[in-house]
């Protein structure tokens, strides 16, 4: 399936190099030492200011491709090609699960990536400030983490990996442990962040429904071993509202992504079953 | 705060059950603390009728009217001793923190490391520390140092076992995000991994607490009995010696009283440090 970014239509002044590749994954593989193989013939391409899903059943490696990507793990075969030099602060993840520090409040949670880096609070204060009131959370700077409802602790998660102004947001099943309209919430604010400050994300999810609201491009995984399926481009316009999820757009959308996804997940694995592939 | 609830609930139209409950919850914050009491006063005073009805001379069993008038009258003699004791207890806690800490943050520094020493420790702990005394009574001259060294022992094991566990139960996914933000091993430490680890050397803190005060005592114990200490411990053998129960009582009773006070002492030092954002230091919200 074809690429494009024809639709996405976003506010502000867009970089001169949105839709150029960013990072090219050619024939990734990743074999772990216990002989499992996670990851094989991973071709992938990420454009400047994608919002690009990993969509999968459990297993495929989405969550392998994230960390490869993230440099927290290395490939055991084929390479990342960096075509644009992200600096060290170029690259924000997001947990599945909020994964604040419980002995720090909101805002030195949030301060964290700063301090890391050698920034003093006075110094962060207004980077961290700014961020607190995007994701709606001003006023909550000096409560703790157990104070908060789990969509407010992802809200303050995803504050702190925008805190450094990444150019790539890496997001794993992030709203996957929230209950829907808190899930439907933080993927309204998450698309206005998006729009706002021209980041390119990179989302592991297994919800086909929250793939196609969200994304301009699906990448569809295989599982045993993890590879990519196919992809599908969503060209439907961005800002999406409250309107699409009900649009038959999207239910004709969500119908296509799903037929792929059941193809991905019945297409046998090598070897493992009758007329696998 | 529990006024303001019982104001609360006493507005409240409570259902007959929830208004048990709610009686119940009464009773149990005042039997909390009145019940031990009163079993406490109980035991005592059966104690003194034992001795009465009984007519146990008091060098075998004093009653405690005596016991609390020697407390007074010897107490130039106790309190001194007392504080002999206490002197050994607290240096050695200090060193079982600096040691117990210092070792856990070596340890996670190299799982090599670990794997080489820790066994180590664990010998010195499972050692009883009377069999080890007279060896450290040949080899160390000085007589707080032996006893130092003697109650280091034992307590610090506690300490560098729970630090270790609470260094190495960091959250992966935070000490992953800590690699992403290029943290140094420093940052690491300070941030994530002694925090983090709060909660369980504040564990192994109030078990330390205990075990220095025993350690002091049993170390001036096997010392004493060669006549070269002057605390508690020594007190009472000295007064063993010379049937004087009602002294020897009196020292046991400031022992025990010491170790209450050191395990409270150290439970609102855990408290205070965790209310904020600990599970265990929590109060039941729901």
């Amino acid at each position: 399936m074809t690429v494009s970014t024809a639709g996405m239509k976003r506010d502000g002044p867009m970089p001169d190099d949105e839709g150029e590749p960013l990072l090219i994954l050619r024939n990734v593989g990743k074999t772990f030492s216990n002989g499992v193989t996670a990851l094989a013939d991973v071709d992938l391409t990420i454009r400047q200011g994608d919002f690009l899903s990993l969509l999968g059943p459990s297993g495929c490696g989405k969550s392998t491709v994230l960390r490869l990507i993230a440099g927290l793990t290395t490939p055991t075969s084929g390479t990342l090609d960096w075509r644009k030099a992200l600096g060290e602060d170029c690259v924000g993840f997001v947990f599945q699960e909020p994964t604040l520090l419980p002995w720090a409040d909101v805002f030195d949670n949030v301060w964290l990536p700063l301090r890391l880096r050698g920034r003093s609070r006075a110094e962060a204060a207004s980077a961290v400030g700014t961020l607190l009131e995007r994701v709606r959370l001003t006023g909550f700077e000096k409560a703790m983490p157990r104070e908060l409802s789990g969509g407010m602790k992802m809200r303050v998660s995803i504050a702190r990996a925008l805190v450094t102004k990444p150019r790539l947001l890496l997001m794993d099943e992030p709203f996957a442990a929230l209950d829907e309209i808190t899930r439907f919430r933080l993927n309204d604010d998450l698309l206005d962040l998006w729009q706002e400050q021209h980041f390119t994300v990179v989302f592991v999810t297994h919800s086909v429904f929250e793939s196609v609201f969200l994304s301009s491009r699906i990448a569809v995984m295989a599982a045993r071993p993890g590879r990519v399926f196919d992809e599908i481009a969503v060209e439907t316009p961005q800002p999406r509202s409250e309107a699409f999820r009900t649009s038959p757009d999207y239910a004709a959308l969500c119908r296509q992504a799903s037929d792929v996804l059941l193809g991905a997940i019945n297409q046998a694995p090598a070897g493992a079953r009758n007329g696998g592939r | 705060m529990a006024a303001v609830e019982e104001r609360r609930s006493a507005a409240l139209a409570l259902d007959p059950e929830e208004a048990r409950r709610a009686r119940g919850a009464r009773l149990e914050r005042v039997g909390r603390w009145l019940l031990p009491i009163l079993i406490m006063v109980a035991a005592v005073w059966l104690w003194d009728r034992l001795c009465v009805w009984n007519e146990i001379p008091r060098y075998i069993l004093p009653r405690p009217g005596v016991v609390a008038a020697t407390l007074i009258t010897d107490r130039a003699l106790l309190f001194s001793s007392l504080l002999v004791t206490l002197r050994i207890t607290f240096l050695s806690l200090l060193l079982a923190v600096f040691g117990g800490v210092g070792l856990a943050i070596l340890f996670t520094q190299s799982k090599w490391v670990e794997m080489s020493f820790f066994p180590f420790a664990i010998v010195l702990q499972v050692t009883p520390i009377v069999a080890i005394f007279p060896l450290i009574n040949i080899y160390v001259d000085n007589q707080t140092a032996k006893l130092l060294l003697c109650s280091w022992i034992v307590a610090f094991f506690p300490i560098l076992s729970n630090t270790t566990l609470g260094l190495n139960s960091v959250d992966r996914n935070l000490l992953d995000l800590f690699r992403l933000n290029g943290a140094s091993r420093w940052q690491q430490l300070r941030l994530l991994k002694l925090p983090a680890a709060m909660p369980y050397f504040l564990g192994g803190l109030k078990i330390a607490g205990g075990l220095s005060l025993i350690g002091a005592v049993v170390a001036e114990f096997v010392a004493g009995a060669s006549g070269q200490s002057s605390g508690l411990a020594s007190r009472i053998i000295e007064a063993g010696y010379r049937l004087n129960a009602p002294r020897l009582f009196a020292a046991l009773f400031l022992i025990s009283l010491t170790g209450i006070l050191i395990f409270l002492a150290l439970s609102l030092v855990s408290h205070l440090a965790l209310r904020r954002w600990h599970e265990s230091a929590l109060s039941a919200e729901r």
